[in-house]
């Protein structure tokens, strides 16, 4: 499903964190937003997902207009910086949280829910962790825990905020090749934050560069490389 | 080096010394007084003190009280954290500030507000005499005063423990389906479940032990006060009235000494679990 925003502005306080952001996501694209910490690229993922209200501008799912609906209505699966798993629930019980709160006519059976969530523990590779608790996972693991707690409502977009942010460097690196093979395979239009140039332009399809709420340029990674169209991204990308 | 850490170890002991003779003098000595006076005059005077209608009546509207007051402020104290913690508005840290009056204020000044707006030449006072309502010298007056002076208690706790946990559990909820009860009931509550229960057990021993508000709204009518006024009205009769007044203060320290056992209980155990929680 394709993602589009128009003309979005956002401010927090008096600080302006996004300035007339416009963006279109293919459908089964891997895009990543990268840029300097405070740059708006959080605060555009947030807007897509429903968690923040743009002052001004709009945001399509699949063509439709989404900006007035809430979050849950999108059907966007959110992966948070520092995971936010349910710290009192074990693994499966965070996995199964979206189907549990589903209204009772659409709620699956627990058979079913047992089902589901067997089947992601297996995609994340935590086969027999189901009833730990997320203290008493390693980093990666509670990431990928995160992964599947955002999969199982079956989102129609996938968005991830710095997901390799808390992970040491060896980590990050299988992660990293996971989630392009996992994406190779279900061509999920996902959208992920990043301050690291080598994550974004290892793993994304293309990447957009933010500096001070606005987009600086658009392109694959090649395209940056080649032609960087302003001082901020030359100096940004050091070519 | 070694000099420097003699002198702290002399200090320590000092330090631990006279926080010893401290506690001793201003809580546990009093503790053995009561007990000591409360059976001078015998076992059997203890208990048919304790027996007394007047005596019954007191413990029967403090715990009365408590059971009205307590769940009162804990729901009003568990709304106030929660618009304080996920929303952002004007004016909020006066807001928070507010809370905290009934902690700055003496008990009375909060019993002499409800008495100018409830009383017979107060606010209301025509309406509530023609409708036959009797607010003040009675429990909804005692209520009233004690509910004043205990409701930040379960406030004050949740606001820091919810700030300091963030939100992000809760918008992973939201984006996940949840509606807002989902949220609380799933996810808010299991985390502030032992701050409530802890604020509560602090409103329940303040409200418990409130006299000054108390003793505005419930004036002297006889069966129709508290613990801690009895024990005035015991200690103020000449005939016997020490060994009374000891007698029934006793039952307000018991019931004290069990919402300590239940505060150290609640805290071990809950030490326990975040030690089985946390294994690395």
């Amino acid at each position: 499903m394709s993602v589009a925003v128009f003309h979005i502005s956002k401010k927090f306080e008096k600080f302006p964190a996004l300035w007339d952001v416009s963006l279109e996501v293919q459908t089964g694209e891997l895009l990543a937003l990268l840029g300097p910490s405070g740059s708006g690229k959080t605060t555009l993922l947030r807007v897509i997902a429903g968690l923040e209200v743009p002052d001004a501008g709009q945001v399509t799912f699949a063509g439709e207009d989404v900006t007035n609906k809430s979050a849950y209505e999108r059907k966007a699966g959110f992966v948070f910086q520092a995971y936010a798993l349910f710290q009192h629930m074990n693994v499966f019980e965070n996995i199964a949280f979206g189907l549990r709160v589903l209204p009772r006519a659409r709620r699956p059976d627990s058979e079913a829910i047992t089902k589901r969530v067997n089947e992601l523990l297996q995609l994340i590779q935590l086969e027999g962790f189901e009833k730990r608790l997320p203290s008493q996972l390693s980093g990666g693991q509670r990431q990928r825990v995160a992964l599947a707690r955002a999969l199982a409502i079956e989102p129609r977009v996938l968005l991830l905020d710095e997901p390799f942010g808390a992970l040491d460097a060896k980590v990050r690196k299988d992660l990293r090749k996971w989630l392009r093979h996992f994406h190779d395979q279900t061509h999920l239009t996902s959208l992920f934050v990043t301050h690291d140039q080598d994550e974004a332009f290892e793993l994304a399809d293309r990447v957009v560069i933010f500096n001070e709420g606005r987009i600086q340029q658009i392109g694959t990674p090649a395209e940056l490389r080649q032609n960087p169209t302003n001082d901020f991204v030359r100096s940004f990308l050091e070519v | 080096m070694r000099a420097a850490t003699s002198e702290g170890r002399v200090a320590k002991y000092l330090l631990i010394a006279g926080l010893v003779g401290f506690i001793s003098l201003f809580l546990i000595f009093p503790v053995i007084v009561i007990v000591i006076e409360a059976l001078s005059s015998g076992i059997s005077f203890y208990f048919s003190t304790l027996a007394s209608p007047h005596s019954l009546n007191a413990i029967r509207l403090t715990l009365l009280t408590a059971l009205a007051v307590v769940p009162m402020n804990t729901i009003f104290g568990v709304c106030a954290a929660w618009a304080i913690t996920h929303f952002n508005f004007r004016g909020k840290s006066l807001l928070i500030s507010l809370i905290e009056i009934p902690l700055w204020v003496s008990p009375v000044i909060g019993g002499l507000v409800f008495a100018l707006i409830f009383g017979r030449q107060g606010w209301l006072g025509d309406w509530l005499y023609a409708h036959d309502i009797q607010v003040l010298y009675a429990y909804p007056g005692i209520v009233l005063g004690t509910a004043f002076v205990t409701f930040p208690f379960v406030a004050r706790g949740l606001i820091p423990l919810m700030q300091s946990q963030g939100s992000a559990e809760e918008e992973a909820a939201l984006i996940l389906g949840a509606n807002g009860w989902q949220i609380f009931w799933r996810v808010s509550f299991p985390k502030i479940k032992w701050g409530i229960l802890y604020g509560m057990i602090l409103c329940n021993a303040r409200a418990m032990g409130e006299f000054g508000a108390v003793s505005v709204l419930a004036g002297s009518i006889e069966d129709r006060i508290t613990i801690p006024l009895q024990i005035e009205q015991y200690y103020l009769d000449l005939d016997q009235g020490l060994p009374r007044a000891f007698a029934l203060a006793s039952v307000l320290l018991l019931l004290s000494v069990i919402t300590l056992a239940i505060k150290i209980g609640l805290e071990w155990r809950r030490l326990a679990l975040t030690h089985l929680v946390r294994p690395r």
